[in-house]
């Protein structure tokens, strides 16, 4: 019970859209970081859907004459032992890992999110089944079992997006779940019973609009993670092939090179992969600012 | 407290039979030939067909779970075809390596994390305090591998600070008499300084890797976990009973957030053991993540399936420890059965 | 004459930096505490009284601060005082025991340590002796078998024992002063009636000051010396516990005094004089049958006959049946825990049935069941001829009967979807079971009963975070008479509510009952609301039913010595009171 004197029903306030917008506005211009992560954010998207049109060389082009050049005013970024310009390559890999990224997240909420609510709301068998599955995955650390599943599945960015995908579900399945729980005996629910709802009806129109909030957040943190889990993925020879660009598979063709001082054939994919993954970080702590500001971590 | 133990041992069975029936699936009911996949690349069709029924590939897949299993409880992971040595020879014989590494990387990111963690939680909105959340979102966005590969260029070829990463030991050393197979200590039973400080600078960078890695959720647990718990109602009667800032911060508050910390710590182990893999990759290291990656580049087979499936037996162990340790921390579930 | 007072507050002012800018929560506060004087703060929430007792002990949180004003404790400058200063004082000079006493104490440490801690910090004994000293200060607080007892956990003990290890805590090292925030809020009636009686016969043995601080006037007036009204953060009244009761100079204070529900005032004696008066002419224009016309009162067959209902629940915890796999003897304890046994009851239509009971005595169980929200274990629930136990609760949702049962919540936060405006929520009902077609007839229903619940129609289109706890009440109200059931079970309806909103939100259900022929079944703890609103009263005390009858009678002249308890147990001033 708050003992702050806080002004309550007094000046007229906006409802709905206006209300939304005025505390996102809000948000972002307290957290800087935030509106600056939005940013980042939009110009990766830009990078993804355009950048295929706009880059200066062909990604696949090798020239052997200027390979192992390093960054100067014709590649911006410097060029790799097959001569190929690791500035185009870093930026036409965003449209690969970004569509990754979220075929992973899209996937995962689907399988996941409605697996978990579904266990949180109806309980019984349902919570029982689910707990078990998350329960078996869980068992396996998770890139390791990303591993054994790609390797036994074979090569290819399906396999990827569909071993990110079976390794969140676990996650995703336990947040729904403990949400949908606690809406479960809500005062709202058993009163929206009383006025005659059907369960599913209580679950889709009533809990979910609830819910959706927390879901996105974690929708946004696990992008993040489902770019590294594809980018280490690549790295140890599982996914993605040469010559695709792809962040991850660009680092471990530069690692060789790190050790005798061409770095930036690593370098940028590198830094691009750590900046995508810090941009969808900090969007995910801006969005749950946004949604729930006493879970600020 | 032996009940709640039992309880929990109980308990990891469960998991243990999810192992071993994914990992299974993972290599017999794959789309395609299994028998191809374990025969090789380079095998012939003949060749395929003994292995298929050396390997009993050809029988229902019941009996084959039924072979497998038994295989298993007596220790028989398959052969490796690279090497020719049996997987569970291998796996042994390599495990150490990974696990000196695991261990002083998750005793650094401990080192370094909870006095992060509890220095911001203690004094929000100062330095520290916004420092912490820096390392915190930074250490989550970083790519292990791509931390490794910095390190290695910045202290190693920029700075020559480090050795060249090629494994535990430099040319010039060779190992201690195997006691544990951990070299610092068994360097250090053989009462050998020198090859001690060896193997030491070879972990250093591999290992900073990993407690890097591993720092992040650490200490953004211990933050939200020391801040919940300072707001808490009886840390507010501690106060107000005049206690000491130590004792409140330490003996009351302390203790309580690190509950939601041991939890998590299952999680950074999932987190590490697979973040070794990458690590070992990076720095030649010869464990059993490198292990299953050079098995996997030769298209060998049955080291991979060994490789998950020690992983996860050992993951599911270390979870049963870290649930043991809750439960011996925390009274209200010591004393609920 | 006057000797220097034990603790002088002058024109305190504290504010909290929040989102919306600097807030004050206190201010100019005046207050004055003779040594051996208890002097009780009373006010509704927001009032500043317990950031008052905060900012005395300094343990404001992080965003306050005393911005003006002095506090001087036996001479010294509390604002003044260094933060080493202030740790020495607090525990053994000045003690604050606090609500909810479980969470108030450290969950893994034994309360003996945690007794032992605050001993040794104040230096109070010597190491060897502490364990010793402990024990006996948990005897002193009348805790049975001491030495058992201090190697107990919190979460292994009751409330009211809890209550007494944070006593124990408070007083250990004999304090000049004892705050007491709220001390018995969340326990049991008769448990507050022991805990209260225990401080007060503490204090007064030591020759303490206390300061308690409530938001129940009856229990104010009769612990208290003085009392002090705040409102708002400001002062409004200050007096002796007599005079304040009596003869409440304030207006403020007036309000409160008329809405607190006592023995022999009317539901209308609740409300302030000016809506007192305007109130004889009823609130809603519209339906407005007398309620003899619609039934008369019993002779027809009752709305609701309950025989011998019963729910159980299978014991909780996953080791029983682990247990059971390696005991060798069969389990001493019933595997099924029993929370309403064999209950019968009527309701006869228009009448108004209380049912009392303190926590655990199954009667939000009892009411969960009638609404058709659980399934019963046993027995049988007719409605107007009907056996609706039968059908089971997920069916029941679904079928016309629905609309005849509603129910007021309460907690009226909890029972507002977060996402819906409140006309969203009031239209739940009438959108699922009604017989409105369009949107417009939705919404000119939902207006009409915002006009009949007094809720301003300006304010349906906002959301729960933005209404006020008795707009939040005046709300699920409308939404449970949105259809016209025929009855409305009310659980504990104002029970988070403050009193002078709990006031007019029971004089609005009365209104309703009488202009929309309604029947209820009134759930609470609070004797005194039941007796203003309820023909009849049900007591029960572990499932079962103690005693049943007319409210006259079973208030007045109780058979059964439960009944007799808990009325006991209600705070009773000692002085005469206006009405």
């Amino acid at each position: 019970m708050s003992e702050l004197a806080l002004p309550k029903g007094g000046e007229p306030r906006a409802t709905g859209l206006g209300a939304a917008a005025q505390h996102v506005r809000y948000v972002l211009r307290e957290n800087a970081v935030t509106g600056f992560a939005f940013a980042l954010f939009v110009m990766i998207v830009l990078a993804a859907v355009l950048g295929p049109y706009l880059v200066p060389y062909d990604p696949l082009a090798s020239d052997t004459a200027a390979a192992l050049k390093g960054p100067s005013l014709a590649h911006w970024f410097g060029t790799d032992q097959l001569g190929r310009d690791v500035l185009s390559r870093v930026i036409v890999a965003t449209r690969l890992d970004f569509f990754i990224a979220i075929a992973s997240v899209a996937l995962v909420f689907l399988m996941g999110g409605i697996a978990g609510v579904a266990a949180g709301f109806f309980g019984g068998w349902t919570d029982r089944i689910v707990g078990r599955i998350a329960d078996t995955i869980m068992a396996f650390p998770l890139f390791v079992l990303a591993m054994g599943i790609v390797a036994a599945l074979g090569n290819s960015v399906q396999n990827i997006i569909l071993a990110t995908a079976i390794v969140n579900f676990p996650l995703y399945a336990r947040v729904a779940r403990a949400e949908a729980n606690v809406r479960r005996d809500a005062g709202f629910v058993l009163a929206a019973r009383l006025c005659g709802n059907g369960e599913a009806r209580i679950l889709l129109a009533q809990v979910l609009p609830n819910i959706m909030p927390i879901m996105v957040v974690q929708m946004s943190l696990t992008m993040g993670y489902a770019i590294l889990n594809a980018a280490g993925l690549s790295f140890i020879g599982l996914g993605v092939r040469p010559p695709t660009a792809e962040w991850g598979i660009m680092v471990a063709d530069g690692s060789t090179f790190m050790v005798s001082g061409e770095w930036w054939i690593a370098f940028f994919p590198g830094a691009a992969l750590m900046l995508a993954v810090f941009c969808f970080n900090l969007l995910g702590d801006g969005l749950r600012d946004i949604v729930d500001p006493q879970r600020r971590t | 407290m032996v009940s709640m133990i039992l309880k929990r041992l109980v308990l990891a069975v469960p998991s243990l039979i999810g192992v071993v029936i994914v990992t299974f699936l993972l290599t017999r009911a794959l789309p395609g030939d299994p028998a191809a996949y374990f025969a090789g690349p380079a095998a012939t069709k003949e060749a395929v067909e003994q292995v298929r029924v050396k390997l009993g590939l050809d029988k229902p897949l019941l009996v084959q779970f039924v072979h497998y299993v038994g295989d298993l409880s007596r220790g028989d992971l398959g052969a490796s075809l690279t090497t020719g040595q049996p997987v569970a020879i291998e796996i042994r014989t390599r495990l150490p390596a990974s696990a000196e590494l695991t261990l002083l990387g998750l005793i650094l990111a401990v080192a370094a994390a909870v006095p992060l963690g509890i220095a911001a939680a203690i004094r929000p909105g100062s330095i520290i305090d916004h420092a912490c959340r820096i390392v915190t979102t930074a250490g989550v966005s970083l790519p292990v591998f791509f931390t490794g590969l910095i390190l290695v260029y910045v202290f190693y070829y920029l700075l020559g600070l480090a050795p060249a990463p090629l494994g535990r030991l430099d040319v010039f050393f060779s190992p201690p008499p195997q006691v544990t197979g951990f070299y610092l200590i068994d360097s250090l039973i053989a009462r050998d300084g020198e090859l001690f400080m060896a193997s030491l600078k070879q972990l250093v960078l591999p290992a900073l890797t990993l407690a890097i890695f591993s720092l992040a959720p650490i200490a953004r647990m211990t933050r939200a976990s020391m801040l919940a718990v300072l707001s808490s109602d009886f840390v507010r009667t501690a106060r107000a009973s005049g206690l000491s800032g130590f004792t409140v911060v330490v003996t009351y508050a302390f203790r309580n957030a690190m509950l939601p910390v041991v939890t998590t710590l299952g999680m950074v182990f999932s987190f590490l053991l697979g973040a070794n893999v990458l690590v070992e990759k990076v720095f030649a290291w010869p464990g059993i993540g490198s292990f299953a990656v050079e098995a996997l580049i030769a298209s060998d087979f049955a080291p991979v399936q060994g490789f998950v499936l020690t992983m996860a037996v050992m993951y599911v162990m270390l979870n049963l420890a870290i649930d043991i340790l809750y439960g011996i921390i925390d009274p209200r579930l010591r004393l609920e059965a | 004459m006057t000797a220097l007072p034990l603790l002088d507050i002058h024109d305190l002012t504290v504010e909290f930096a929040t989102r919306r800018g600097m807030v004050r929560a206190v201010e100019q506060v005046d207050l004055s505490l003779a040594k051996g004087e208890t002097v009780g703060i009373v006010g509704e929430s927001g009032s500043g009284k317990s950031v008052t007792s905060y900012a005395v002990m300094r343990i404001l949180d992080r965003a306050g601060r005393i911005a003006k004003g002095s506090v001087h404790f036996s001479g010294l400058d509390l604002c003044a005082a260094t933060e080493p200063d202030m740790r020495n004082l607090r525990g053994r000079e000045i003690s604050m025991i606090f609500q909810n006493p479980r969470a108030a104490l450290n969950p893994i440490r034994k309360v003996g340590r945690q007794i032992e801690d605050v001993l040794l910090q104040h230096a109070q004994t010597e190491p060897s002796q502490v364990a010793e000293k402990a024990i006996e200060i948990l005897d002193q607080v009348r805790i049975a078998r001491p030495r058992e007892r201090y190697h107990a956990y919190p979460f292994e003990l009751s409330g009211g024992m809890c209550q007494r290890v944070v006593i124990a805590l408070a007083l250990a090292c004999r304090p000049q002063l004892l705050i007491a925030d709220e001390p018995t809020t969340g326990l049991d009636v008769t448990t507050q009636k022991t805990v209260m009686d225990l401080i007060v016969e503490l204090t007064r043995a030591r020759g303490m000051a206390t300061i308690l601080i409530t938001h129940d006037l009856g229990l104010a007036a009769l612990y208290c010396d003085r009392i002090v009204v705040m409102e708002k953060g400001h002062v409004v009244e200050s007096a002796t516990a007599k005079s304040v009761f009596t003869a409440p100079s304030h207006p403020y204070t007036r309000k409160l005094m008329r809405a607190t529900p006592r023995p022999g005032a009317s539901l209308r004696d609740l409300l302030p004089e000016e809506e007192a008066a305007a109130a004889t002419a009823p609130v809603s224009s519209e339906a407005m049958t007398p309620v003899a016309e619609r039934t008369p009162l019993g002779g027809q067959t009752p709305l609701l006959v309950v025989e011998k209902l019963v729910k159980e629940y299978p014991r909780k915890g996953a080791g029983t049946s682990f247990r059971q796999l390696f005991a060798r003897k069969p389990a001493p304890e019933p595997e099924t825990f029993r929370a309403v046994d064999h209950v019968s009851f009527v309701i006869h239509r228009g009448e108004s049935v209380g049912l009392v009971g303190e926590s655990g005595c199954g009667k939000s169980t009892t009411s969960t069941m009638v609404m058709r929200l659980i399934d019963k274990t046993d027995g049988v629930i007719m409605f107007d001829g009907q056996d609706i136990g039968a059908i089971p609760a997920r069916q029941f949702a679904r079928l016309p009967l629905r609309k005849r049962i509603q129910m007021v919540f309460q907690d009226p936060t909890d029972s507002l979807n977060p996402r819906f405006t409140a006309a969203r929520a009031i239209a739940d009902p009438l959108l699922r079971l009604g017989d409105l077609k369009g949107r417009d007839a939705v919404r000119a229903r939902c207006e009409e009963l915002a006009r009949q619940v007094g809720l301003p129609v300006g304010l349906l289109d906002r959301f729960p975070h933005q209404l006020s706890g008795g707009q939040k009440a005046r709300v699920g109200i409308a939404r449970a008479i949105a259809l016209n059931p025929d009855l409305a079970i009310l659980d504990e309806p104002t029970a988070a509510l403050d009193v002078s909103v709990q006031a007019v939100v029971l004089n609005l259900l009365q209104e309703l009952k009488q202009s929309l022929g309604m029947s209820y079944l009134f759930v609470s703890h609070d004797l005194n609301v039941v007796r203003l609103l309820c023909d009849r009263v049900i007591v029960m005390q572990a499932g079962r039913i103690v005693e049943q009858g007319p409210t006259e009678r079973v208030l007045s002249a109780p058979q059964e010595q439960y009944t007799r308890d808990l009325l006991a147990a209600i705070p009773h001033p000692r002085f005469e009171q206006h009405a």
